[in-house]
């Protein structure tokens, strides 16, 4: 029987911390994700469990013990946001590379400047070529699955990638909600030891770990990754079915919701898409029209194809970032969807819009304004506001 | 959404607006109700208005938005009312409940035209009856409790005698004074109800 | 030898996950030793060994054993001058070339 109870994200993340009882956990404070080392240093020092807390001087160092950790064999991770992800940018790509499966709790916050506090995604956005895999929550029961499928994921013997686990600032983080927790002694089953192939603290080989990889060496260990990337998506599929068989919660790359039958489809992250889906109920029970959406949980790997798949018989998609890239033509998850579009041939006409941006409030009724745009876009095929921002003040 | 009661905390930092938001939503997560709770955040600083919120429902919420149009209000400090639109959006079938030791007469004019209930209580004189000491967290919970109508009374009071039991297992002689605040705030809105409550 | 296993010839299959390498000291099978426009030579006659060229050689060129020191080890030997500058008894003198 799951345990019923009510948990803020950063709590649901720190219990599922606490139930794998990882073997290291350096961390540096920085809101909105501080409370998660925070949790679990009070699981430490109440002797619940014996997990090695560092706690360095910064994020480039949090990263940087993680990395160690991980390499020497333990099975580590750790816990930032926003400027605390951009300072360990280096370590980021150097965890990848090195092929570690490091677990981060990323709770995503807007970077500076302005200098802001609240939620959107342009932390993990910017980090989304370094090699981790990236994996969204719309709600503290899904930032807590995801994290119980991390380790399994980036210790796959096919995979031995970083996995970044995201889930949107105060919104989620400091939000109480219902939660079903799995047993402990399931979790450890679900979870079980890392056993490394490799490891520093091996007695019985001689290692090296991150060498100098001159351009003869360096495109050929980015292929080597690329094609950890390609096997995790398999991985990713595997640990998502037994997680199924364990809780009877089911997880993909992505969420279809009421998308089968939808002329007008909506593709977005995190916890927007539970405001998203109370639109699609009101504008269905109120109109009849057929609205739907594609929350993405997997974002890296891309799972272009299956998401081309799935929209391929709408009849206009509104992609909907958190993030601005300044390409000036969008968002990073408008690109990719509508390059996977466009490599499908699909007929769907496409908008971009940009939403949220340091924690700036998305409500129904702003999702039901979407769908209306869609079905005058999918009626006239005359785009006028591409790439709009939705609740900006205008003169 | 429809069985879903959405409530809107006012307070000031460091007045616990938001600690009674998430004990709303812990009392109701207990009697099985699916909960939010969540501060609207921004920088801590102690003084500056806050703002709390509840969704409870009958069934899950995946709704992540601010609350606009509450079902009900929760005042904490009076002092807010003059700068602070705090009916905003409030449904006129809902009400305001304020923490205030003044006259209801008073507050009727900052309360821009409100149609629907207005609530005052005195949480500090019934704190410090029950208590002794101003606490004013416990009679605002009970107070929109009676209020809303959210959960029964008796699985309130319940689930709040197990709550303090935990909470004060060191110091259990502070738990009937709590229970008796609880009880003390259901006296006081039963007494506003049967006097009339429409502004 | 791990240049034999693995080498700018290799496919990317081959490369070892992370880049990681199973061995210690592969460097030896890398002859910098090619690199020298500038030799040390070591004159025997003068030298006390007193060892203080062992330590400030950068590419560990000078072999010690039983606590005496042995002649260059040209493999790896870049020629930098470092010991021809630290002995104190001209023992240590530098010729252009190979």
């Amino acid at each position: 029987m799951a345990v019923r109870e009510r948990l803020s994200g950063n709590e649901a993340v720190a219990y599922a911390i606490k139930q794998i009882n990882p073997d290291v956990m350096p961390a540096f404070p920085i809101t909105p994700s501080t409370e998660i080392p925070q949790y679990v240093a009070n699981y430490i020092a109440n002797g619940e469990i014996d997990t090695e807390f560092i706690p360095v001087e910064s994020e480039h160092s949090s990263m940087s013990a993680t990395v160690g950790a991980s390499a020497a064999g333990a099975r580590a991770l750790t816990a930032t946001s926003s400027c605390g992800l951009a300072l360990m940018w280096e370590e980021l790509y150097v965890a990848a590379s090195n092929r570690l499966p490091i677990v981060l709790a990323l709770v995503n916050r807007a970077l500076s400047g302005p200098i802001n506090i609240n939620a959107d995604h342009s932390d993990s956005m910017g980090a989304r070529d370094s090699g981790w895999i990236q994996i969204y929550a719309e709600s503290n029961q899904e930032a807590y699955d995801n994290f119980l499928q991390a380790f399994p994921i980036a210790e796959h013997k096919d995979v031995m990638l970083p996995v970044m686990i995201c889930q949107d600032g105060f919104i989620t983080s400091h939000g109480v909600e219902n939660i079903l927790l799995v047993e402990d002694n399931l979790v450890k089953e679900f979870v079980g030891e890392r056993d490394p192939k490799h490891y520093l603290l091996n007695p019985n080989e001689t290692l090296a770990v991150g060498p100098y990889a001159v351009s003869c060496y360096y495109m050929e260990t980015k292929r080597g990754q690329r094609e950890a990337m390609i096997n995790a998506r398999k991985v990713i599929l595997e640990v998502a079915e037994r997680f199924q068989a364990m809780t009877g919660r089911q997880y993909g790359f992505f969420e279809s919701y009421r998308l089968e039958d939808a002329d007008y489809a909506v593709v977005i992250i995190g916890s927007a898409a539970g405001t998203c889906k109370a639109a699609i109920e009101q504008i269905r029970n109120t109109t009849g029209k057929k609205v739907g959406l594609l929350k993405i949980r997997v974002f890296r790997p891309f799972p272009e194809e299956e998401i081309a798949a799935a929209l391929a018989h709408v009849k206009a998609v509104a992609i909907l970032d958190r993030s601005e890239m300044f390409s000036a033509t969008g968002g990073p998850l408008g690109a990719e969807v509508r390059a996977a579009l466009y490599q499908a041939k699909g007929k769907a006409e496409t908008v971009n819009y940009l939403y949220g941006l340091g924690g700036r409030d998305i409500t129904v009724e702003d999702f039901c304004q979407v769908y209306a745009n869609l079905e005058k876009i999918a009626e006239t095929h005359e785009i006028t506001d591409m790439y709009e921002y939705i609740g900006l003040r205008k003169r | 959404m429809e069985n879903t009661m959405e409530i809107r905390w006012h307070g000031r930092g460091g007045q616990g607006a938001k600690t009674a938001a998430l004990l709303l939503a812990d009392v109701a997560f207990k009697v099985g109700k699916f909960v939010q709770g969540f501060p609207e955040y921004g920088p801590e600083r102690m003084g500056a208005p806050i703002t709390a919120y509840n969704r409870i429902s009958t069934e899950p919420v995946t709704v992540h938005s601010n609350i606009y149009d509450p079902d009900y209000v929760v005042v904490v400090d009076d002092g807010l009312l003059e700068t602070t639109d705090v009916t905003h959006g409030l449904k006129e079938k809902g009400a305001v409940i304020i923490n205030t030791e003044k006259k209801k007469e008073e507050l009727l004019p900052f309360l821009h035209g409100y149609q629907g209930a207005v609530y005052t209580l005195d949480a500090k004189a019934i704190s410090m009856q029950a208590l002794g000491k101003n606490y004013p967290n416990s009679p605002m919970l009970a107070a929109v409790v009676a209020v809303s109508g959210v959960m029964k009374q008796e699985e309130f009071l319940k689930e709040m005698q197990a709550s303090f039991q935990h909470k004060f297992a060191k110091k259990p002689e502070v738990i009937d004074g709590n229970m008796k605040a609880l009880e003390l705030t259901f006296a006081e809105i039963a007494k506003a109800e049967k006097g009339g409550v429409n502004s | 030898m791990i240049s034999e296993r693995i080498n700018e010839n290799s496919p990317w299959q081959d490369i070892t996950e992370g880049n990681k390498i199973f061995e210690a000291a592969t460097s030896r099978e890398f002859c910098t030793g090619e690199w020298r426009t500038s030799t040390p030579v070591w004159n025997q006659e003068k030298c006390k060994q007193c060892l203080l060229c062992t330590p400030v050689c950068p590419d560990s060129s000078i072999p010690v054993s039983d606590q005496k020191r042995k002649d260059f080890d040209y493999d790896h030997c870049k020629g930098c001058g470092i010991c021809a500058k630290v002995c104190p008894f001209g023992a240590i003198t530098m010729k252009e070339g190979k």
